[in-house]
């Protein structure tokens, strides 16, 4: 394989895992926006989507749907993730983070890791301790163009991630319940005076990121084959970076930062030693903290937006 | 009211349904619910439980307003009896405990003593000065690596190494610390725990200094000198602690040293400014209260606390490997914080004790552990903020709700 070749892979898998970082990035982001508070479950949502993903997809390949309905199949899994995903979301909300909106950051911030802790362990002991092998339906067969090869998978996760945040995007932008998530993440008690329903954004949020953390997790488990109760730490670490790196409350940030990370991973593991590369993630992300908090897209902390 | 208890009850119970359902049914691709079905039929016992409670309680509210619930009488009853006779009743018995204890209680009261002193220096961190550190157990693998690499490399002693281990945690301390000072809560959540991931991945992957996941083993035990007269002349003769009761002692007097020093610590003028900035940052800042510098001294001083349980963690197995520093070992240490009370010395050295020694007991649900610690960590965020043995300042200001009502104290807009 010659250079070009090379670096066209590499970009490949580097815009791959830069979508599915940015997709859970989102999900941080739009919880940061509303409440100001890092939703620290967001790792163990994501791996409890991939866990649905892989329930649901293993029952419908037992169905013979993969190879009849195949199309109605992924909807269905993703579908199903991101609904219990969403429902889950909501719920930590009204456990961990709705009695304690008014106390202090510290005790919400720990109410919300315990939470995580509970999930993660909760996910364990319910299924299993080893990895869950993901059915493989989209097969080996690959597309070349000058030498890289993408997997019909790869092209189908980027095109749908990109998918979901446009749609995001436009929901954000162009309905009512956009605009309240805006205005609530502006000034939340003006938000309130002028009659929207706050509790009611603040679940709807907690349903939509989480639900695309889920999605996130569906894809990396189609794409790895596997998944694992404690695979959420380390993805929640890298989109975290993503978020931080793009702007904590901004969505095109998230999407921006997600890329970048992606980018700086796969580069440092194609090039340099590989053992290192999380040890770079939390590098990059405890130096943009250190230089630039606001991040890439991100507004001055008082102006923090959605 | 009874009507609408009962509506949200049936809507907790159609949603954990669909949450428990799918998770605990299927294992494989098959369906077997059994086991989703009782654990949903637990929590909603759990539930009607509490929705039972709430009805009785309902009804007497009127009558038994005006009293304090138990938990306030056993504490004041417990205040009642001099201080002297409760710390001299427990001192007594952690130093007969060993006399009495076979070889295995021993070594859990170790653990146990070690967690504490662990507690006791993350509460600096977070009880006193208010900042979530989630990378703690860094700090602890910073005192174990430090003595081993010392003693196996350079056949340093333990005393020896112990100044060393706590000037390298308290070094990586302020390491952390800075970059960090500017950061709110989350932020620094993260940071700190993207720093003990990143000490842990350092001592997992850089081989040729500390053998990578195998570990490094063979360290000396820490010794004691006593003079000899025996053949005539004088000379020092070297006792190792081998033995679990005297291992016990010494993490015995290095825990009571700790509980001495936070405590002096949280009633001198530098346990004044961090509870200072715990409460409000920025009006500490105006205060006069130097922020910087004081934050910068808590970490460091976490840090040394947690490296001198780490060199005697090390010291005591003669064995260390990445693996006992686990992001998990971090939440434990602060689920001991939050269990006692954030800010609680009493309440740290209680907590301590019983999660670390209660799991040991009920050996067979090992398992369950760490969900427990998780719900623990939550509930009682939720239920009992100040924790089980509250700090007599942070209760007055938590539960200062009704008479006054307690701002916003963060500045922002909420």
């Amino acid at each position: 394989m010659d250079l070009t070749a090379l670096l066209l892979q590499q970009m490949v898998n580097a815009i791959f895992l830069g979508s599915i970082y940015a997709l859970i990035a989102l999900g941080y982001t739009m919880v940061y926006g509303i409440i100001e508070l890092i939703n620290f479950a967001h790792g163990e949502l994501f791996t409890a989507g991939a866990f649905i993903g892989v329930i649901v997809l293993s029952a419908l390949q037992q169905a013979g749907w993969v190879e009849s309905h195949f199309v109605l199949t992924l909807i269905i899994v993703f579908g199903l993730a991101m609904a219990y995903v969403a429902v889950l979301g909501v719920a930590v909300e009204h456990v961990a983070y709705k009695p304690l909106r008014n106390s202090s950051r510290l005790s919400a911030l720990l109410s919300a890791l315990g939470m995580s802790i509970f999930l993660s362990n909760g996910m364990m002991l319910s299924q299993g301790v080893s990895d869950r092998a993901y059915p493989q339906v989209f097969g080996l067969q690959a597309i070349e163009i000058l030498g890289a090869r993408i997997t019909k998978g790869q092209i189908f996760i980027i095109l749908l991630a990109i998918a979901l945040m446009v749609a995001l995007q436009l929901f954000v932008h162009r309905t009512r319940l956009g605009k309240a998530m805006r205005a609530t993440a502006q000034n939340r008690t003006m938000a309130r005076m002028l009659g929207i329903d706050i509790d009611q954004t603040i679940r709807i949020t907690f349903m939509i990121g989480p639900a695309l953390g889920a999605a996130a997790g569906v894809m990396v488990g189609l794409f790895y084959g596997a998944v694992r109760f404690d695979m959420g730490f380390i993805f929640m670490i890298k989109a975290f970076a993503a978020a931080i790196l793009g702007g904590i409350g901004s969505i095109p940030g998230a999407m921006l930062g997600g890329l970048i990370i992606g980018v700086i991973e796969v580069g440092w593991a194609a090039f340099l030693p590989s053992a290192w590369k999380d040890v770079t993630t939390f590098t990059v992300l405890i130096l943009v903290l250190y230089l630039k908090p606001s991040g890439l897209l991100g507004e001055s902390v008082s102006e923090v937006r959605v | 009211m009874v009507r609408q208890e009962l509506q949200k009850l049936a809507v907790y119970a159609f949603f954990l349904a669909i949450l428990l359902i799918p998770m605990l049914g299927f294992r494989s691709a098959s369906f077997e619910p059994d086991r989703a079905l009782k654990i949903w039929g637990v929590f909603v016992g759990i539930l009607i439980l509490n929705f039972i409670v709430k009805a009785v309680r309902g009804g007497r509210a009127a009558v038994e307003a005006h009293k304090e619930p138990w938990t306030e009488r056993t504490r004041e009853r417990i205040s009642r009896i001099p201080r002297l006779y409760t710390i001299g009743g427990l001192a007594l018995l952690a130093a007969v405990y060993p006399l009495m204890a076979n070889n295995y209680m021993i070594d859990v009261g170790i653990t146990c003593l070690i967690y504490v002193s662990l507690g006791l220096g993350l509460n600096i961190v977070v009880g006193l000065c208010g900042l979530l550190d989630l990378g703690y157990i860094a700090f602890y693998a910073v005192g174990a690596y430090t003595y081993s690499l010392l003693n196996l490399t350079f056949g340093v002693s333990f005393w020896a190494a112990l100044p060393m281990g706590v000037v390298l945690g308290m070094v990586c301390g302020c390491i952390i610390g800075y970059p960090t000072l500017k950061m709110r809560g989350d932020y620094l959540a993260i940071v700190t725990l993207g720093f003990g991931e990143i000490v842990r991945l350092v001592l997992n992957n850089w081989d040729s200094l500390t053998a990578g996941p195998n570990g490094l083993f063979g360290m000396k035990r820490p010794t004691l000198y006593y003079p000899s007269f025996a053949d005539g002349g004088f000379s020092w003769v070297a006792y190792y602690l081998k033995s679990l009761p005297a291992l016990y002692y010494l993490i015995l007097i290095i825990v009571v040293l700790t509980i001495v020093g936070v405590r002096r610590l949280d009633n001198s003028r530098i346990g004044r400014a961090w509870i200072a900035i715990r409460e409000d940052e920025t009006a500490a800042e105006l205060s006069g209260v130097p922020t910087t510098w004081n934050k910068l001294l808590a970490y460091a001083l976490g840090a040394a606390f947690a490296s001198v349980a780490g060199a005697f963690f090390a010291a005591k197995l003669s064995y260390t490997n990445p693996n006992f520093f686990l992001f998990m070992e971090s939440c434990i240490v602060l689920c001991i914080v939050v269990l006692g009370g954030v800010g609680s010395i009493p309440g740290i050295v209680v907590a301590g004790f019983v999660l670390i020694a209660v799991p040991e007991i009920f050996r067979g649900l090992e398992n369950y552990r760490m969900l427990a610690f998780g719900a623990i960590m939550t509930i009682m965020m939720v239920v009992k903020p100040e924790g089980l043995i509250p700090a007599s300042r942070r209760k007055r200001e938590l539960h200062a709700t009704d008479p006054h009502p307690h701002e916003e104290s963060d500045g922002r807009d909420r």
